[in-house]
């Protein structure tokens, strides 16, 4: 193998797993120890620069950070990341006088955001404070996009959303409420420098079976459904009720109805429990309120009596692998399963959908009716015409969206200043000794053995009579300190210095976890073999260093590195530093 | 020294031996020793050998002296029985106890002022009486605990890092065993755990007394480019006389050992020495030859390691003393007092 280039931006940022699966590359380790040092403003700027939303997100987060966390593989589960972040939001003090500032003399650019959503809201944040005028429209009278419409407020409190949303809508943002944009030809004849589309993915599907015409009154839309819970436009439902569908929208539908008047509510699932696309913990909030998950059941007709949906029918199957290993669900030929109902939510999944947008403008679409776009810049084929959040690439999530943003505000702003908005500047990253005495170091290197802390929950004879009480209680500054002992500060990293090492082996006999081995050189899939311990997980690198005195290579696996700092603690030369990388993605306030 | 408790997480693939037991359950406390300091690495490959070999640690004994060489029995195996004795008298404790129980594996561990100096006496005789046990020196050339005064297994001309150089010759341990009548003899080096770890677990099976000389690196006092026993000077000088793989008992014997290029040697309970060919002639089986290998390499200012010397065969302290086969701890009454018939019987000689 070639010795590693650990001038490479992306080396180190992967050694930081949750920062890189984070979509929008949040500097946890960073914040999680100024967390552990009661600093919860600094700890929640830090968040807010980088995810806009840290009290909205700290609750709701699909949380893509955690199954990365390397602690999940030292041990059975990942450092409660993302209710830590909710720490740092719960316990800040006032951080108004943080925010940066926004000029009262505009640059005379003017850019309209179609829909207040998260992705939308990202590129005002980012834009507004470089002069930008900005206008956001929105159909509905308030903002926040889905964080408002499909987030149920026993998950996230409506003063923790309208708080964020505030910090950005008080810069300065025009706002164009209540109103639906029905021509992007009108809009763009506005004016406007840029338009962003952050319209979401509004379309959500029903189920079209035998007696759907007469049952339908009682069938739901799940988005639109929870939508009208948020505006309070619906405030019952039936006693019982069916949600058919086993994604994140499925599980706030059966909570929401369990609120709303629901007594025996069941989800309904085609697949395999195992299969169900919600985040475990929603499935375990579920199933804590006593809602039942049935799974292996293909829903075939809607049940009536005397015209009105009375139960759904449905197929039992069991799964099968076909020669190339597609799933298939096979029906058992059992009896079909009945189950009453008075209401179905159907959360079967949602679609992007741009009727208003005209086919003549060179905004191109693909053959799934999504905007054609680079994935870099979020440029449409239309020069001035930018797509972020679920409508740019499909259904995804909040902290997806706020990538989306800040991707586009750099685009945006590189295009109104006539640069070219492929040219973007480069991350911004540090790397610096963490060594404060012979053994000491700025981090506190003695990581908890403790197992994963449960966020503690109120009570549920009362949250399940109140859709506005919030479930979860969060952390409090005594658990989140616990929590935040978990994290293996992987930002602390291993630096080798090959002229430095004299091979004395200090290192390799006191890595807890055999990552380091001095060894012959060789191909990386047969190097891998022959470690110390066998480095069988591809996705993360092996540490190569240059050829040694005795001719021989250090290789290190990076990935069960406790970043605990022995090996550079027993290092007699200083060969292996500790090493604290800070990554930040480039913004518009950059370019 | 490190402030921290080494964590707990090991490797989730870390292998487990017969016991059960992973590596990581042989460790002791976390070191004291300066960082890159030799010693730790003959702790971690005592560690390795004792797992592989899959002994139960209170099936082991370690004993020690005074050095910075016999403080380690407390960073390896610390569910084990230990016992840190007077300075140069580890062989007393280690005779005695292995009188009292000769069940237990005995594993010594010396330093070359605690053996070559204030010990030599006591090294002399324990070699002498053949008292079935694992002596190791973690030889550094060096009183490091005192601040790095040249020792006596110092080579003639080696320099400290203070720049005082060695006038006399130095006491060479390996030749000194093999003479008194040691019947396994080994050097090896801490920075080569792939040497030192199989000779670690032959000389823990091997029945009677067995030496290994370990060149252990003092990087704070002694690890200049003119120290004799520094890394570099091992690295460069090391010249391996035999190379060998250990096989346990009862472990089955893999077809990799093919019987023209490799000799085995069957220990007495059963394990199996495989003796790799190394092209420099040198037969371990051999007294005379081996003294002589180790001079000549010595000479050339090279250093020989290795399995040096092995006798198999020779009988230990409890043959040749004829000592009951049990351990005292398992004497009872009857044992210790037959009754008056056989107090008559041995009247009787007197008569």
């Amino acid at each position: 193998m070639k010795p590693t280039d650990i001038s490479d931006p992306d080396y180190f940022h992967k050694v930081v797993d949750c920062q890189w699966a984070c979509p929008a590359h949040t500097p946890v380790p960073e914040y999680i120890r100024l967390i552990a040092g009661k600093r919860y403003t600094d700890a929640y700027m830090i968040n807010w620069e980088s995810n806009v939303f840290p009290g909205i997100l700290g609750r709701t987060c699909d949380r893509p950070c955690e199954p990365a966390c390397r602690r999940g593989r030292v041990e059975e589960q990942p450092v409660a990341i993302c209710r830590l972040k909710r720490v740092a939001a719960d316990y800040k003090s006032d951080i108004k006088d943080r925010l940066p500032g926004v000029p009262k003399r505009k640059n005379g650019r003017h850019i309209a955001l179609v829909g207040a959503g998260p992705a939308s809201l990202t590129v005002a944040r980012d834009l507004l404070p470089l002069g930008y005028e900005i206008t956001v429209f929105d159909r509905d009278a308030a903002a926040g996009g889905a964080m408002r419409t499909q987030i149920p407020r026993f998950r996230l409190p409506v003063e923790v959303l309208e708080e964020e949303l505030n910090y950005v809508l008080h810069m300065g943002v025009d706002r164009r409420f209540g109103t639906e944009i029905t021509s992007m030809k009108e809009l763009l004849a506005e004016g406007f420098d840029a338009v962003f589309v952050g319209t979401g993915a509004p379309l959500g599907k029903t189920l079209d079976l035998p007696g759907f015409a007469e049952a339908k009154p009682n069938i739901h839309t799940g988005i639109e459904w929870l939508a009208n819970v948020a505006f309070e436009h619906i405030d019952s439902i039936g006693e019982t009720v069916i949600v058919l569908g086993g994604g994140n929208t499925a599980m706030d539908c059966c909570r929401s109805s369990k609120r709303l008047g629901g007594e025996d509510v069941k989800v309904v699932v085609r697949s395999g429990f195992d299969e169900m696309k919600a985040s475990p913990w929603e499935i375990e909030d579920a199933m804590n309120e006593d809602i039942p998950i049935l799974n292996f059941c293909v829903p075939k007709r809607y049940l009536l009596k005397d015209g009105k949906l009375c139960g759904m029918e449905f197929e039992k199957v069991r799964r099968e692998y076909d020669g190339n290993g597609r799933r298939l669900l096979i029906p058992t030929g059992e009896e079909p399963l009945v189950l009453p109902c008075d209401d179905v939510l159907c959360a079967i999944g949602q679609d992007n959908a741009f009727p208003w947008i005209e086919r003549d403008l060179g905004i191109e679409f693909d053959r799934w009716e999504l905007p054609v776009l680079d994935k870099t810049t979020f440029q449409s084929t239309h020069e001035k015409v930018f797509f972020g959040g679920d409508a740019a690439l499909g259904p995804d999530n909040i902290i997806t969206a706020v990538a989306h943003g800040h991707a586009a505000a750099l685009s945006i702003h590189l295009l109104c200043e006539g640069r070219d908005v492929k040219d973007r500047p480069a991350d911004l990253t540090t790397l610096a000794s963490q060594k404060m005495g012979i053994h000491q170091w700025s981090y506190d290197n003695d990581i908890s053995n403790d197992v994963r802390y449960i966020v503690p929950h109120a009570a549920k004879e009362k949250t399940l009579n109140d859709i506005n009480i919030e479930v979860e209680l969060g952390f409090d500054e005594d658990l989140g300190y616990a929590e935040t002992q978990r994290c293996l500060n992987c930002d602390v990293q291993t630096v080798f210095t090959t002229r430095s090492c004299i091979e004395c082996d200090a290192c390799v006999d006191i890595c807890p976890t055999d990552c380091i081995t001095f060894t012959a050189n060789g191909e990386e899939g047969e190097l891998r073999q022959r470690l110390l311990a066998p480095a069988e997980n591809e996705e993360q690198d092996i540490y190569v260093s240059d050829t040694l005195g005795t001719g021989r290579i250090m290789a290190k696996n990076e990935d069960l590195c406790l970043h605990c700092g022995l090996c550079a603690e027993r290092c007699p030369t200083a060969a292996w530093d500790m090493q604290k990388y800070l990554f930040n993605t480039a913004k518009a306030v950059n370019a | 020294m490190s402030y921290i408790v080494k964590p707990k997480f090991h490797h989730p693939q870390l292998q487990k031996n017969d016991l059960g037991y992973t590596r990581r359950d042989y460790e002791g406390t976390l070191t004291t020793l300066c960082g890159g300091c030799g010693h730790d690495s003959i702790s971690a490959a005592i560690i390795h050998a004792v797992h592989e070999m899959s002994l139960a640690p209170h099936q082991l004994a370690k004993v020690s002296g005074i050095g910075c060489s016999s403080k380690i029995p407390s960073y390896f195996l610390e569910r084990s029985h230990g016992f840190n004795s007077v300075h140069g008298r580890m062989p007393s404790i280690a005779t005695g106890a292995n009188l009292a129980n000769r069940e237990l594996y005995y594993l010594g561990i010396s330093g070359d002022g605690d053996t070559a100096s204030i010990g030599l006496g006591q090294f002399c005789h324990i070699v002498r009486r053949r008292i079935n046990m694992l002596y190791i020196v973690a030889n550094n050339g060096t009183y490091g605990l005192t601040k790095g005064q040249l020792s006596a297994t110092a080579d003639l001309g080696s320099k400290t890092k203070s720049g005082e150089e060695s006038r006399y010759d130095n006491i060479d341990l390996v030749s000194l065993a093999i003479d008194l009548g040691a019947s396994f003899v080994a050097r090896s080096f801490s920075g080569d755990k792939e040497q030192l770890v199989p000779l670690i677990q032959a000389g823990l099976s091997h029945r009677g007394f067995a030496l290994i000389d370990v060149i252990s690196p003092c990087v704070t006092f002694n690890n200049t480019p003119l120290s004799a026993h520094g890394y570099k000077n091992t690295w460069e000088n090391n010249v391996v006389l035999s190379e060998i793989d250990f096989v346990p008992m009862r472990k089955e014997i893999t077809a990799r050992y093919s019987a023209g290029k490799d000799k085995e040697i069957t220990l007495h309970d059963g394990s199996v020495i495989h003796l790799h060919k190394t092209g420099s002639g040198h037969d371990p089986g051999n007294r005379e030859n081996a003294l002589l290998h180790v001079n000549e390499h010595k000479k050339q200012g090279k250093i020989a390691t290795g399995l040096l010397y092995i006798n198999q065969d020779q009988s230990d302290f409890h043959e040749l003393a004829d000592t009951v086969n049990k351990p005292f701890n398992r004497l009872n009454e009857h044992d210790l007092c037959p009754g008056g018939e056989v107090l008559a019987d041995i009247n009787e000689t007197f008569m």
